[in-house]
């Protein structure tokens, strides 16, 4: 069986306008996204607070809650649904973890009682004190900031088989967050400024193929946080776990079809046959990049259908992941090395 | 052609190793390592407790100035006061030039691990100005760390909880993993509970009343009981008047237990070792028909009339409580109490229905994943999906044999690390069966195909889990709990594909075609 024939060929450098009109389109909602959220809504994890999921045994209306609760006084409180309608299930969020330490669950299950006369099955509690939400805010820039370092370092080395090179852009790289954290800038500048940094020296070493790359791993991130953002959704721990996964993962096409390029290229040094070289390069690959993309969708839409709600937001960051990795692979990382190449 | 080549017994005793690492999990037999699973899916508390270690450096000082007075007195030299600064320094003011010579005489003799600078206050006085050494407050500040942890093991292991996992975190924090927890709150109360008990006299020269509108003596504190009506049910809080010294604490107790009175409301029976049965028969006697109050966390709990001397040591501790309060309390009693003040500053509890929940709903979606992904690899490269699958099941296999073996922590998001791991695992499959096909086309026997694909596709391969082998180290180096969970599934994920891609499903292949020169190949 073969979905896609092996002689396909579509003209995909041609259509690189509309590549470029879709990603601004993605990027600009996910700036605007963050700027109306006032940046990433950051889950309890990050901002500290406290979260009780509560169920029922009947049927009980949100409001509900939401009045029997009122008397608490709890700051920036919140109630929604979760799960399906037949669980009775309630997530409460507040901001305020200092009055936590004793008694909230407690607290808001004599509430309820006294509110609806209902008791509350309390099945999760997590609080986490501000001090902690900003080490692991901490903890989690610093873990993309590595997970980032690292994988420049290697394709920079793999994809231009330049080691010596790729452990130069190391140093330089090193150096400059050095630089920067001596200044005590804030985490998410020194990111920014660590990937300016090494596009910059991609640029200047002419390590064109590594800088593709790192591009196409920014715009895939950025658009996946922004989607994040315009849907309002929190991030949590999981959701860093899924995004630095991302990370690893929507390299494997670039990859693909980086690969085929190197193989392609060799003995080739018209400047002028590159597109066309690129395009078929893209074309050869096409079904095993859609292949490998589809199935990891499979099993992530089972996870995200079947695996319950804890899961839930995980999946559908992995998912954005997954299918903005195999469209920038295409449309995103071999246009930019053909626009070095013809530059260089 | 040998049947068994090195290669392919080296596969097999991979895949069988795997296995008897992952039977114990069903069926409990040797090696006996189970898969652990992680807090947030059989149940349990994590807490993150930080001790408040600054606190037991002021107690020692505030030990330190109530020595000096007592020195001083024994002496018979006159101070113009001694207290403890917000900044941690003791100052000490003293009226003359005599008073100064021995007060520093007794300072140089007795309290030699005090740095001290005088300096004049006018007219005759002397200011003094002491101060613990740095690298002393830094071992009181350890100290007291230590001995929470200690204590806090003692109380967990009283209260019955199967496997927790105690242990410091940094400088100053405690990190408890209590699984299985079916109270948590009374959990939460039993462990931060300070237990500081003291027996300290009641001050009757004043009336609560008259303390509290100002008048409140040099040496004497309010501290409040608080009182349950019995008809009505409310609680009160009433205040006493309480000297501050301190005449027995709780760390001469040898044991605390549960008692009844004549009304069967249970109550705590505390007694002493030696030492502390002797003071208490000497302040007992001492105090006749003069109030001795029972203080516990700064609350007053009982403040009788001593009637008699009380020889043999032994005291109660009432105060309606319930009989798991009172349980509770013995136990924090005998487990001794905390040097220091902690409290919570992270706590994730997850109920056993929703863990088992958690359970299940992975489970489905692992298996539907798996089976989709099954189905699809064999309808689309028939016989060399079949290849993929077995491989796939030996993936599985792989993983739940690692996990064991390394006594990791499976959690939610490393179930979702696996099913993730069912997707990506045949990745390395589509691409070299790709190539096969491609070098197919091109006109190659299956056999010259098949070494072709592999070859090819290897390099990509690697490169393409490379990248995502960082991303899972570095998550598991800075994630915590449930994620690292993640990252060791992952991780163990991506290496068992590897295994499985290039080393198992090629010995497949070779092993299918060494057998006939096929012209044809299933793909």
């Amino acid at each position: 069986m073969q979905l896609i024939k092996s002689d396909i060929n579509i003209d995909f450098l041609g259509k690189q306008k509309i590549g470029i009109v879709f990603s601004a389109i993605l990027i600009i909602a996910s700036i605007a996204g963050l700027i109306v959220h006032k940046g990433p809504n950051y889950g309890i994890d990050f901002s500290g607070g406290a979260l009780i999921q509560i169920k029922f045994t009947q049927d009980i209306s949100i409001a509900q809650v939401r009045d029997s609760l009122a008397g608490l006084e709890l700051k920036d409180m919140s109630v929604q649904d979760f799960g399906e309608q037949k669980d009775h299930e309630f997530l409460i969020r507040t901001a305020s973890s200092e009055t936590v330490g004793k008694g909230l669950s407690q607290a808001v299950s004599s509430a309820i009682l006294a509110g609806t006369g209902m008791t509350p099955e309390i099945r999760r509690m997590e609080m986490v004190g501000p001090q902690v939400g900003d080490e692991l805010k901490k903890q989690a820039l610093l873990a993309i900031f590595y997970s980032l370092l690292f994988i420049t370092i290697y394709i920079s080395g793999r994809f231009e088989l330049k080691w010596i090179l790729s452990g130069v852009t190391a140093g330089a790289l090193m150096t400059a967050v050095y630089f920067l954290s001596v200044f005590n800038v804030s985490m998410p500048i020194l990111i920014a400024g660590a990937l300016v940094v090494s596009l910059v020296l991609f640029w200047r070493l002419r390590l064109k193929f590594a800088m593709g790359a790192l591009i196409a791993l920014i715009h895939d991130v950025f658009i996946t946080v922004g989607i994040f953002s315009i849907l309002n959704l929190d991030f949590s721990l999981p959701i860093i776990a899924a995004l630095l996964t991302i990370i690893g993962y929507s390299l494997n096409d670039t990859i693909i079809v980086f690969d085929r390029i190197r193989e392609n290229i060799k003995g080739e040094s018209s400047r002028t046959a590159l597109p066309g070289l690129f395009n078929k390069s893209i074309n050869q690959t096409l079904s095993r990049t859609i292949l490998t993309s589809f199935t990891t969708l499979i099993v992530l839409l089972a996870l995200f259908f079947l695996g319950g709600d804890i899961i839930h937001n995980f999946a559908f960051a992995m998912i954005i992941g997954v299918l903005i990795g195999t469209y920038s692979s295409i449309f995103v990382a071999s246009p930019v090395v053909l626009a070095a190449s013809r530059k260089g | 052609m040998k049947l068994f080549t090195f290669k392919r017994l080296a596969v097999l005793g991979v895949l069988i190793t795997a296995v008897v690492f992952l039977l114990p999990t069903f069926t409990n037999t040797w090696p006996h390592k189970k898969i652990n699973l992680g807090l947030d899916l059989q149940g349990g508390m994590h807490l993150v407790l930080e001790v408040q270690n600054v606190k037991a450096v002021e107690a020692e000082l505030e030990r330190t100035v109530d020595e000096l007075k007592k020195e001083l007195r024994k002496d018979g030299i006159t101070h113009l006061g001694i207290t403890r600064q917000e900044n941690n320094t003791i100052v000490a003011e003293l009226p003359d030039k005599d008073a100064k010579n021995a007060f520093e005489a007794i300072v140089s003799k007795e309290f030699s691990n005090l740095k001290v600078s005088a300096s004049s206050a006018g007219d005759e006085a002397v200011r003094f100005q002491l101060r613990l050494p740095d690298d002393e407050k830094e071992t009181i500040r350890k100290m007291a760390t230590e001995q929470a942890l200690e204590t806090i093991r003692n109380r967990i292991d009283e209260f019955g909880v199967s496997e927790p996992d105690i242990r410091l975190q940094g400088e100053n924090r405690i990190l408890l993993q209590l699984p299985g927890i079916n109270d948590p709150e009374r959990a939460k109360d039993l462990i931060g509970k300070t237990a500081q008990l003291t027996f300290q006299l009641v001050n009757e020269d004043i009336s609560a009343e008259a303390a509290l509108k100002g008048s409140l003596p040099v040496g004497s504190q309010i501290l409040y009981e608080n009182k349950t009506d019995p008809v009505t049910g409310n609680t009160a809080k009433i205040p006493h008047v309480i000297k501050k010294q301190v005449l027995l604490d709780g760390s001469l107790l040898v044991d605390a237990r549960v008692e009844f009175d004549q009304f069967q409301q249970p109550q705590v029976g505390i007694e002493f070792n030696r030492k502390g049965a002797h003071i208490f028969e000497r302040i007992t006697g001492q105090n006749i028909k003069k109030r001795l109050a029972i203080v516990l966390d700064n609350t007053v709990y009982s403040a009788p009339v001593i009637q008699d001397r009380i020889a043999g040591g032994k005291a109660v501790i009432t105060g309606n409580f319930t009989m798991e309060e009172a349980k509770d309390l013995a136990i924090a009693l005998r487990a001794g109490s905390l040097p220091a003040p902690v409290t919570i500053i992270e706590e994730r509890t997850v109920g056993p229905t929703l863990g088992a929940d958690s359970i299940r709903m992975g489970m489905i979606s692992m298996l539907a994943g798996g089976v989709l992904v099954l189905l699809f690899m064999g309808i689309y490269y028939k016989g060399a999906g079949l290849i993929a699958n077995l491989a796939l099941v030996m993936n599985i296999i792989l993983i739940g044999g690692g996990l064991a073996a390394f006594q990791a922590t499976l959690t939610l998001p490393g179930i979702a690390g696996i099913i993730l791991t069912i997707g990506m695992a045949v990745d390395a499959n589509v691409i070299i069966f790709e190539r096969i096909r491609e070098e197919l086309g091109w006109g190659k026997t299956p056999l010259a195909a098949v070494h072709a694909g592999f070859d090819r596709a290897t390099l990509t391969i690697l490169d393409a889990n490379v990248t995502t082998l960082i991303a899972a180290i570095v998550l598991f180096q800075f994630g915590t709990g449930p994620v690292k969970g993640f990252a060791v599934t992952l991780g163990l994920g991506i290496v068992a594909s590897l295994f499985t891609a290039l080393i198992l499903s090629k010995s497949i292949f070779d092993f299918v075609l060494q057998k006939k020169t096929a012209s044809t190949l299933s793909i």
